[in-house]
């Protein structure tokens, strides 16, 4: 299945949890904060959410800025 | 002399903010924030790059600073809103910059929806500290909407020129029962000072400390500048005249 990332599409061959996605993308959760098809995920819920095909995520963290 | 001023409920005692963009390293940052005393310090959300492992930047901000996201990268006040909802769901509090901004020569923030985005995030109970274009009826607005500030601009994001709106801010200062903190344009500690002897609440600065010469000893003229300029401001400074008048005594001369 297909899902969107940070607005590129991206094939995974098998179905994970948004935190399985970030460990295989080696980013600790403490770290990011996770966007699901528009809505933000909290924390103890990136556990919980299957990825199924078409889905959106966006991937943030903070950077510098003004 | 205990001065503070309040924001979202908090006492700060420093009225510098400082801005974490354009510095050469973490830990010139890192030094830059602890020489300036900030006690509130500004961030900004973006995309993780997946394909490079990249440092956060919250590991290099001292842990007591109150941390100031930004709504950069809004065009619009619902873009602005989704922003803010997301630097509040990473657990960094609840203040937010807002920045809404479509003008890419001169970064200079849509009043409009700034005011859309300040009624919507102050409902939701956010602190809410708009960047906007210095006007008195905009800033009346943002105050109706519950702003906890206004940041009005000293001139364009990142161009180091000074106060070129210092009358619309002075008018603001007079006008708007709320702290203004003068943010963007501030290039050096002298503007700083005249800004904070106007009467500012505070100033944000981040160009003008990150590409300095040495960040770390400009984040400290910043922070003293400040500090001498609210003196001067509390002081009441004496009256201007045309002409001269003597200083010394012009009586007891010599024959």
């Amino acid at each position: 299945m297909e899902i969107i990332v940070n607005g590129k599409r991206e094939r995974l061959e098998e179905s994970m949890s948004i935190l399985q996605y970030l460990s295989a993308k080696g980013l600790s959760p403490e770290r990011v904060v996770v966007e699901y098809n528009y809505a933000v995920v909290k924390k103890e819920d990136l556990g919980n959410i299957i990825l199924k095909e078409n889905d959106q995520l966006e991937v943030l963290r903070f950077v510098g800025g003004g | 002399m205990k001065d503070t001023f309040t924001i979202g409920g908090i006492a700060l005692k420093s009225r510098l903010f400082v801005g974490t963009g354009k510095f050469s390293s973490h830990q010139i940052m890192t030094e830059a924030i602890e020489a300036s005393n900030a006690q509130v310090v500004t961030v900004a959300l973006r995309r993780i790059d997946l394909d490079s492992a990249e440092e956060n930047v919250l590991n290099f901000i001292p842990k007591n600073c109150i941390l100031l996201p930004n709504t950069s990268g809004a065009r619009t006040a619902e873009e602005a809103v989704r922003i803010a909802r997301i630097a509040r769901a990473a657990g960094c509090g609840n203040w937010i910059k807002i920045e809404v901004i479509s003008d890419h020569k001169y970064l200079l923030p849509d009043n409009y929806e700034t005011i859309k985005a300040t009624e919507i995030l102050a409902k939701e109970g956010f602190v809410v500290l708009p960047y906007m274009n210095p006007d008195l009826m905009v800033a009346k607005r943002l105050q109706e909407a519950g702003a906890a500030a206004v940041m009005p601009l000293g001139a364009p994001i990142g161009t180091n020129r000074g106060l070129k709106t210092k009358e619309m801010i002075r008018i603001l200062i007079d006008e708007i029962n709320l702290p203004i903190i003068v943010d963007a344009g501030i290039g050096k500690p002298s503007e700083a000072a005249e800004a904070m002897e106007m009467g500012a609440a505070a100033v944000l600065v981040n160009t003008a400390i990150a590409t300095a010469g040495d960040p770390v000893a400009m984040a400290r003229a910043f922070d003293l500048a400040v500090q001498a300029g609210r003196m001067a401001h509390i002081s009441g400074p004496g009256a201007t005249r045309l002409y001269a008048e003597a200083s010394s005594p012009l009586t007891g001369f010599l024959e």
